[in-house]
């Protein structure tokens, strides 16, 4: 049994098919990345693991157990973590609060989750922001502050959805560096990424899509040189002269 | 320090007040205050805090109000049992309530307040039988005294303050706030955001329904105009949250204090001082104005409301920064 | 038999003026996404001024249409101009700001006009208010009838003028998708403070056109407004032909009450509809818990 697994999922808004008949597999420790054009579907496909609408059909499993049709606080319990697109944090309140709200999932000791709390925010290297108003925060910091509430929830599989947005190149290899800490903290990673450098650097495979649609799965290299994915992404004239 | 020792002061000055200002009217207004504290409070757990904002705290008033009142008038048992019971029987109503209109987002949520409290206004004045309608019940007064009086509502007051200090430190008061700043965000990271709402509710509830017992004892009358009331109780407890601060713990104590004397100007025309103006200048404009005043403390609830949503949004307390360079600001100005 | 179908009809032509009110309101709940409750009370102020109008001046209220139908739409034009638009731009905490302020608004006009008229129940008796015309052994109110074909007209017109005209469409556009519509060069702003002149104007014609056959107190605002966000939950938020529905559907709710239950329950009916639409309309429902 595949530690994480999504069997055929298909969301329909109204008429339109987001997502359609879309199946793949994650190895543990592994790092997997979702690429495709916008409005391809990959956000609407985490937004179906994460259960933040419901599956119009399919299954998704968590090592080996059915996830899908459970909701979303209780995906996270089981060990799903997920950033989102749009950063999300409590504006008003620390970032050292920020976290803290999140480290309380698994502890109910609020001393507890305070220690929690500073050890993540030491691992994402945001300590020197531990007192800032998160509203204060530069954005990649902000972005930062994304994955560390997500990490404090100690997650087995961590959902990472654009994180690399609006980063300037040395922000960027910074949040490929932490990328990095985190799977090898035993993390195992699904990312949707723009950002080719990000994504083809840092993934073990890749899977495309469009349309809703799985367009070709492999490894970095096998996908790039894909004439579909090519033709997605830059249209049909380049592909003719691939 | 300075913190804990304003606070000790302050509880100091409140326990000494009745035997130091023995006039019954302040007295009575101060009692006002300290129950209103605990509304405040309660109707800040939700509506500030967690972000599900109340519309119709009055639903839980006057359930604890006719909890106590009809213990006595049904069941001839001390009204006193009505406090925490009135308490209890917000709760039970509160969870219900919660269960089915969680799950309707923002505005909507207020507007079931609203109509949760309109029904009960209703059912309380059509069914006689069980409260006698638009006739009310009448509760023998335990205590001639207010003192009594004043102190049950002191610790109440001081309960409410605790008790929002305690849990918004807690667990629960992340959560709360998470919920409140983003919903979809708190479920992914593992809140139960419908359960933590419902114990948000179920608090406020018990605070909102134990003022409501008090009431019922203390002024011993009610009636379903009264402790359903929405001007005077519901919208009161939004302005006592608001105008004090919402989402700050000391918010709804100042908010108590300001709206109780915005009332009692009004109804008295400004403590009496208008009609004495009148009477004094022979002035018949005078003691019209005076008359206008006292009817048109509704009026000033509206605008108040619209006034502070626009240029206080954060009430008092959260807007503190703002005031104070306001305030250097003119100094400035005049100097 | 006759009495069945003497409360149809009234329950229809009655269902028609709440149509007006619902539409104004709904449009204003999809555009801007915030529930006017001060809706009801512009409809009272709307009918104090065919009140004055009628008794200082002998205008006619269906005459009267003409000026308080522009007049409250100024009025709706001020409130989002200079109360409402500016709550954007307000950091708050508090998430239900604009809510809050209508009901703020809705309470100053009740109580400006308590101070003006006092709490004394006003009409308006003028030559057919209580007159009927038959037709089939039922009784039509002639006031009601002629207020119900001035509905069906203005419900047209406005029809037309959200499907052909520009501003309507913008009015769409920034309902389905206000950041798009902005994207597009559509000034949000502007049509805000429009769609809230227009709903006023709408609710001002449904008080102007009731007002022969009703009575007339300052706090009469109340209970419109509670009917006005029945009449738009029940029929779906921001759509219109939904607020159509809904609103014949309160008169008819109301009007079957009253005949079979007695006239103190039309208060409770809204109120009933309202708890059942939260508990059990699915499709309703389910646009409001994605909000």
């Amino acid at each position: 049994m595949a530690y994480f697994e999504v069997k055929g999922i298909t969301k329909f808004f109204g008429g339109l098919a987001a997502v359609n008949d879309v199946s793949f597999q994650v190895e543990q420790g592994e790092i997997y990345g979702l690429i495709g054009p916008n409005g391809s579907g990959k956000t609407t496909i985490f937004n179906c693991i994460n259960a933040y609408f419901p599956l119009t059909k399919g299954e998704i499993y968590f090592e080996g157990k059915k996830i899908s049709g459970l909701m979303t606080h209780q995906i996270c319990k089981r060990g799903v973590g997920r950033t989102f697109q749009v950063v999300k944090p409590l504006k008003r309140m620390t970032v050292l609060d920020n976290v803290i709200a999140s480290a309380f999932l698994h502890t109910r000791n609020k001393s507890e989750a305070v220690d929690l709390a500073e050890k993540t925010i030491e691992f994402c290297e945001l300590t020197k922001y531990k007192d800032k108003l998160a509203k204060s925060l530069p954005i990649a910091s902000r972005k930062r502050l994304e994955i560390t509430r997500a990490l404090a929830t100690k997650p087995k599989l961590l959902l990472l959805d654009e994180t690399a947005a609006g980063l300037n190149p040395s922000e960027l290899d910074e949040a490929i560096a932490l990328i990095k800490k985190i799977r090898d903290s035993g993390i195992t990673i699904i990312i949707v990424e723009h950002i080719m450098k990000v994504i083809m650097t840092i993934s073990n495979r890749i899977l495309a899509i469009n349309y809703g649609m799985v367009v070709a799965e492999g490894s970095p290299t096998e996908v790039a040189g894909n004439h579909e994915v090519i033709t997605a992404y830059l249209g049909e004239d380049y592909s003719a002269q691939s | 320090m300075k913190r804990s020792f304003g606070r000790l002061l302050l509880l100091a000055v409140l326990l000494v007040f009745p035997w130091v200002l023995k006039d019954a009217y302040y007295q009575h207004l101060m009692i006002l205050v300290l129950m209103w504290v605990a509304i405040g409070s309660g109707w800040n757990l939700i509506s500030g805090y967690t972000g599900q904002v109340l519309f119709g705290a009055a639903s839980f008033f006057g359930i604890g109000a006719y909890t106590a009142a009809l213990l006595l008038h049904k069941l001839d048992i001390s009204a006193w049992w009505g406090l925490p019971l009135g308490g209890v029987a917000a709760v039970l109503l509160a969870f219900p309530f919660g269960w089915i209109c969680f799950r309707l987002r923002g505005p909507y949520f207020a507007l079931a307040t609203l109509a949760l409290n309109e029904i009960l206004r209703n059912i309380a004045t059509v069914w006689e039988s069980l409260t006698e309608g638009m006739v009310g019940i009448l509760v023998m007064q335990s205590f001639v005294s207010k003192i009594p009086y004043y102190y049950i509502a002191l610790g109440l007051a001081v309960l409410s303050i605790v008790l929002v200090d305690v849990v918004m430190k807690s667990r629960w008061g992340y959560y709360f706030v998470s919920i409140r700043e983003d919903q979809d965000a708190a479920e992914s990271l593992g809140i139960d955001t419908r359960y933590f709402k419902m114990v948000s509710l179920c608090l406020s509830a018990l605070l909102i329904g134990l003022a409501g017992g008090l009431y019922t004892n203390y002024m011993g009358f009610i009636d379903p105009k009264v402790v359903f009331s929405l001007h005077d109780i519901s919208i009161m407890a939004i302005l006592v949250g608001i105008v004090g601060g919402v989402s700050t713990v000391y918010g709804p104590a100042i908010g108590a204090f300001i709206m109780v004397a915005v009332q009692e100007v009004f109804r008295t025309g400004g403590f009496g001082l208008l009609p004495a103006l009148g009477k004094t200048t022979g002035w018949p404009f005078m003691t019209t104005l005076a008359r206008y005043v006292s009817e048109v403390h509704v009026l000033s609830f509206g605008i108040l409301v619209v006034a502070v949503i626009l240029y206080l949004p954060n009430g008092i307390v959260g807007d503190w920064s703002s005031i104070r360079r306001a305030l250097i600001f003119w100094r400035r100005k005049a100097a | 038999m006759e009495v069945f179908l003497q409360t149809l009809v009234a329950g229809i032509l009655k269902g028609g003026l709440y149509a007006l009110i619902g539409l104004g309101m709904t449009l204003i709940m999809g555009v801007m996404g915030i529930i006017n409750l001060a809706h009801g009370q512009l409809m009272m102020v709307a009918m104090y001024v065919t009140f004055v109008l009628f008794h200082y001046l002998g205008i006619d209220p269906y005459i009267t249409l003409l000026i308080s139908m522009p007049s409250l739409f100024l009025l709706g034009v001020l409130i989002q101009k200079f109360l409402l638009n500016p709550l954007m731009k307000v950091e708050s905490i508090l998430p239900e700001n604009q809510v809050l302020m209508t009901v703020g608004i809705g309470m100053v006009l009740t109580e400006i006009a308590r101070f003006i008229f006092s709490s004394n129940y006003l009409s308006v008796k003028t030559s057919y208010s209580s007159a009927a015309i038959f037709v089939g052994g039922i009784s039509f109110s002639v006031a009601l009838t002629i207020a119900f074909i001035f509905a069906c007209t203005l419900t047209g017109i406005l029809f037309w003028f959200l499907i052909k005209t520009d501003l309507g469409r913008s009015i769409r556009a920034v309902s389905q998708d206000g950041e798009a519509a902005q994207l597009m060069g559509i000034n949000a702003e502007r049509i805000k403070v429009a769609t809230m002149g227009i709903g006023s104007a709408l609710v001002a014609a449904a008080g102007t056109l009731l007002l022969p056959i009703y009575y007339l107190f300052p706090d009469i605002g109340g209970p419109f407004t509670r009917r006005a966000f029945v009449i738009t939950i029940l029929g779906g938020l921001g759509s219109t032909v939904g607020a159509i529905f809904g609103g014949l559907t309160l008169g008819l709710a109301e009007a079957f009450s009253s005949t079979y239950m007695g006239m103190e329950f039309e208060d409770m009916v809204g109120l009933v509809i309202f708890v059942l639409v939260l508990l059990f309309l699915p499709g309703g429902l389910k646009s409001l818990t994605k909000v």
